[in-house]
């Protein structure tokens, strides 16, 4: 397997163990239950603004140790830049993320036109954007193993 | 139009030129070792540049690097 193939993996499980962890944090600190509809629309936000910082520094994080465990474990030092064959993986894979967002997205937009809860609209927001980095990573995965 | 199969004899130039590494050869062409594995696995068709990139290191001319698979096909 190589580096690109295991790099993805490892982002993949941090993005999920990150994205679980702080959902179980923040919603046994605080309930929706109660909330007037101001109240939700704060909560979301802050909700959002805080969980990108959080996931930027853990990913940061992760990365090093990754390449630390890797170079350990290999003795072959992490490629110092990415080629034309990674730049084009990675823009396929940025499509396809694209793709998966824009479908939340709209979904997200479709549950305001049904008039349901705001927090539904944040939730499938939230999932939309988690979603789309799986898609993009299993993209990656999927190109790097296949070939492009 | 299908994609046209590039086929390339990397691994027995690189035999030839003194049985280079593929790390050689990729610092030499400018691109991870990677790289070159896929392309001697067949999994990438390389852009012009780095296919003419690869003829230089090899000293040869782009047809003795690379070819198209089954060619009467496309003809």
């Amino acid at each position: 397997m190589s580096y690109q193939e295991k790099k993805n993996i490892v982002s993949l499980t941090g993005t999920l163990l990150i994205f679980g962890l702080y959902c179980l944090y923040v919603f046994r600190k605080y309930s929706l239950d109660g909330l007037d509809s101001t109240d939700t629309l704060s909560f979301w936000g802050a909700f959002i603004l805080i969980l990108i910082p959080v996931s930027i520094v853990a990913k940061i994080v992760i990365t090093i140790v990754f390449n630390i465990v890797y170079r350990i474990t290999t003795k072959e030092a992490e490629p110092a830049f990415s080629d034309e064959r990674d730049k084009l993986i990675e823009l396929k894979s940025t499509k396809n993320s694209h793709y998966a967002f824009t479908l939340g997205f709209l979904l997200a937009m479709g549950s305001l036109v049904l008039e349901m809860p705001h927090s539904a609209m944040f939730i499938i927001l939230i999932s939309a954007g988690l979603l789309s980095e799986m898609v993009g990573v299993f993209t990656q995965l999927f190109l790097y193993r296949r070939g492009v | 139009m299908g994609k046209l199969p590039i086929g390339n004899h990397i691994r027995k130039l690189r035999f030839n030129h003194d049985e280079m590494t593929q790390q050689q050869l990729a610092e030499k062409a400018g691109v991870t070792r990677q790289t070159i594995v896929a392309l001697e696995q067949g999994k990438y068709s390389p852009s012009l540049e780095l296919a003419f990139r690869i003829a230089l290191v090899f000293a040869s001319p782009l047809e003795e690097v690379f070819f198209i698979e089954n060619k009467e096909e496309f003809i």
